[in-house]
């Protein structure tokens, strides 16, 4: 993987974990709006980071919700835990 | 279901080898309180889960343990992978190389094998909730016991994430007890 490439994963990666923190706080706390126009905004920006990158890197999410356009690239190296 | 994402929740790149500390964070792989009988535990309790916000919670905290199971596997392989059979066995884990050469298995640090006796699913939710709780703080500890013999900044980042994540999920479960309690009182009639 490419530094660029890397750089790019790890843009999202953020993205990523910004959702995952933010959707389990509103699982306790629904009432919070501003903490909910805050994950709405992350979500826009992730599908914008998930795109961007799919199209120039390859998909990110298995079983279709990323598309495999001219071939087949999900299982291209490297996986996740071959990032050292 | 669930939908794989090629990526790990946080980046894990260990470049120095050290198959003494792989053999050591390997515990929270499939030891008492690691990330496998986290997720395990909650995926089965949140079926018995009586409120949405609740069922919420379990389901995506043991989402997330897998996400966690992922990355501390990602740390024992790269922190094995080009180790000399010397030097695992010079670091004390011939015994493993035997059983299992470098391939990631469930075990805790002393090499026994997972069990599903590391947690309980009962249709009780205060009885699993509490349960819960105590899961996280028992994680908390052993990720700052093994930050404790770690040397290597990539380990130690790493294992200061996932300590973290211990921290807001006992948060969230706390949460998640006074929501409960509050409806559980609600339903009383005198």
């Amino acid at each position: 993987m490419s530094a660029e490439q890397a750089a790019a994963l790890e843009a999202l990666m953020a993205e990523v974990f910004t959702g995952v923190e933010l959707n389990l706080y509103l699982d306790t706390h629904p009432w919070d709006e501003q903490a909910l126009m805050c994950f709405n905004r992350h979500s826009a920006q992730l599908m914008e980071l998930k795109h961007a990158y799919e199209a120039r890197y390859g998909p990110l999410l298995g079983f279709g919700y990323s598309p495999s356009p001219d071939k087949w690239r999900w299982n291209m190296s490297p996986w996740p835990w071959e990032m050292a | 279901m669930w939908i794989y994402q090629k990526s790990l929740e946080y980046p894990v790149r260990i470049t120095k080898t050290d198959p003494r500390m792989a053999l050591l964070i390997i515990t929270q792989y499939g030891g008492p309180d690691g990330e496998s009988a986290a997720s395990m535990r909650y995926l089965s309790q949140r079926f018995a889960m009586p409120t949405n916000e609740s069922k919420a919670v379990l389901n995506d905290i043991g989402t997330e343990e897998l996400a966690h199971f992922e990355m501390v596997g990602s740390m024992v392989r790269q922190l094995m992978k080009n180790a000399t059979p010397e030097q695992i066995k010079a670091a004390g884990a011939g015994g493993y190389f035997a059983d299992h050469g470098k391939g990631v298995w469930m075990g805790n640090a002393e090499g026994v094998p997972f069990t599903a006796a590391y947690f309980q699913s009962k249709d009780e939710v205060i009885a699993n909730l509490h349960e819960d709780l105590a899961a996280e703080e028992k994680a908390r500890a052993t990720y700052e016991y093994l930050i404790r013999m770690a040397d290597d900044p990539d380990v130690i980042d790493a294992l200061r994430f996932l300590r973290m994540r211990e921290v807001v999920h006992f948060q969230r479960f706390g949460e998640t007890l006074v929501s409960v309690q509050a409806a559980m009182d609600e339903k009383k009639f005198y």
